[in-house]
């Protein structure tokens, strides 16, 4: 179960671009989907994802495996995402270290959890047993945080434990890490640092807006130059690392995002350049 | 506090919790949560919500809100109580529930199982004498009481809704997916009857047998060939397997 290499450029699939994607080559190296969206029995969200398959490789990215829930992980879900998964042959599946549901109650969002022991046994434990269903290794993404309870330990290096244990990898959304940083009064750099370069296999990029006396994790404007700064600062060590802007509200036209998608580019060109 | 006990106690906040008091933190999960309800349930019964309007469909929300909880890993779930929740609210306008009821079954139809459909061409090998249709899996059947598709119609189609009208007698709905868009038209009694009975496992051989006996012979396999006819026509059919004996 070990983890495909990738370096390409992408962007999340939405379905305002659904036409453009179909009918023209558009120049991404890849697509990113919501899973859920996808995991229905038939018609034409089903057929439309083979026919976006057939001429883009694919990362399936869930909201609602739920690795951080006490309770486990719904084997019901996980044989519905195991479905898609094998239809698809995706390059990643990925999830975020978050919980969503608790004793019949599904929250629908992405809920945080404490740094502590008892949440590392729990979601690495449920990180093996989502593997072991899906029959490969997948993605656990750092979440943006409006709360943090006590802990024992750093979200890094809580996450470092899981993808040490568990053979996982980190999808470092570079925005969260951004957004969480300034809620929490934390490092940003120190954070990404921290994270070993082997762990990280995809990037999300995207933008936030402005709370009360927090940021939002939005996914509806652009890239902000503060969180540009932080994918410049990761990227030397890293290598190519599969990198996608993510836009879920506000959605602009295609080539806005593709123009995006080339400042990511041309940030790791740069990188290259400097680690060379 | 152990995980179990931090996650149960977070979701009752979220759900009951007085955010007025609460950090700004809480209050984001809790507006998130709220949010992604409302907006599944506005996305889900578009036409309801133009029905009864805005500030109302907003009142249904929040009475939804209280009375279901989301408990599956997908928000398509949560739109199958809405009706209900309707039905509660608004008892003596019947076709408030029946209109929510058609859009859920259209909703569901659109991303019901696949089947591939039972062709003309395959229809004419078929050994007629055995065969018992196979409806597609995308199939429902609604019963209504009132003009809820024609105001459904007219919602989907920008025009004025027609006035609310009660039906002298309840009729079916026969909710279904075509070439992967979803479709539904009003059935007449005897035919309602003939696809209940199809769909249980009478053979076609069979149900031409009863039809005759009940509308004699020529107007009961008239009547079978044409609904055969249009069954094919709107693909309704999935292909036919098995055989069965007549049910008595």
């Amino acid at each position: 179960m070990s983890l495909a290499s990738f370096g390409g450029f992408g962007l999340g699939l939405r379905k305002p671009h659904y036409s453009e994607f179909l009918e023209h080559r558009v120049a991404v190296d890849f697509l990113e989907v919501i899973s859920e969206n996808f995991m229905v029995d038939g018609g034409r969200p089903r057929q439309l994802l083979r026919e976006i398959r057939a001429g883009y490789p694919i990362a399936l990215h869930g909201v609602s495996m739920s690795v951080g829930s006490a309770e486990g992980v719904g084997r019901a879900y996980l044989a519905r995402l195991r479905a898609l998964v094998d239809e698809i042959d995706p390059l990643f599946v990925s999830d975020h270290l978050c919980w969503t549901r608790v004793s019949g109650f599904n929250s629908h969002d992405l809920l945080p959890l404490p740094h502590t022991h008892e949440a590392l046994e729990i979601v690495t434990s449920n990180v093996s047993r989502a593997q072991d269903a899906l029959g490969r290794t997948i993605l656990v993404e750092n979440p943006s945080t409006y709360i943090a309870f006590d802990g024992d330990m750093t979200e890094w290096e809580f996450l470092k434990v899981v993808c040490a244990k568990t053979g996982c990898g980190l999808l470092l959304d570079v925005n969260n890490v951004y957004v969480s940083a300034f809620n929490h009064g934390f490092d940003a750099r120190a954070w990404l640092d921290a994270i070993p370069a082997e762990y990280i296999r995809q990037i999300h990029l995207a933008g936030h807006s402005e709370g009360e006396a927090l940021l939002i994790d939005t996914h509806d404007r652009p890239v902000p130059p503060s969180v540009w700064d932080l994918y410049a600062h990761v990227l030397p060590r890293l290598g190519p690392v599969a990198t996608m802007i993510e836009r879920d509200d506000a959605i602009p036209p295609l080539h806005e995002l593709l123009a995006e998608l080339g400042v990511a580019r041309t940030i790791a060109e740069s990188a290259q350049r400097l680690a060379a | 506090m152990t995980l179990l006990t931090l996650q149960r106690q977070f979701g009752a906040w979220l759900r009951d919790g007085d955010a007025t008091a609460a950090p700004q933190g809480m209050r984001v999960y809790q507006n998130n949560y709220r949010a992604a309800l409302t907006a599944c349930l506005e996305d889900g019964f578009a036409r309801t919500c133009a029905w009864i309007g805005g500030d109302a469909f907003e009142q249904a929300i929040i009475h939804h809100v209280r009375r279901v909880l989301p408990s599956s890993w997908t928000l398509d779930a949560y739109l199958r109580d809405f009706p209900e929740s309707l039905a509660l609210l608004y008892p003596d306008d019947p076709e408030v529930a029946e209109l929510a009821l058609l859009e859920l079954a259209l909703a569901e139809a659109f991303v019901a199982p696949d089947a591939e459909p039972l062709s003309c061409a395959e229809a004419q090998q078929l050994d007629w004498d055995a065969t018992v249709l196979r409806f597609s899996p995308t199939m429902d059947l609604l019963p209504v009481t009132t003009n809820a598709c024609a105001i459904w119609s007219a919602l989907a189609s920008g025009c004025m809704p027609p006035s609310v009208e009660r039906l002298d007698l309840a009729q079916t709905v026969l909710v279904w997916r075509r070439d992967q868009v979803s479709h539904f038209r009003l059935l007449d009694a005897r035919e309602e009857r003939a696809i209940r009975l199809a769909k249980s496992g009478l053979s076609f051989a069979c149900l031409c047998d009863r039809l005759v006996g009940s509308e004699g012979e020529a107007e009961g396999i008239a009547l079978a060939g044409q609904w055969l006819g249009r069954w094919l026509t709107d693909r309704l059919l999935a292909r036919a397997t098995g055989e069965l004996e007549c049910a008595p």
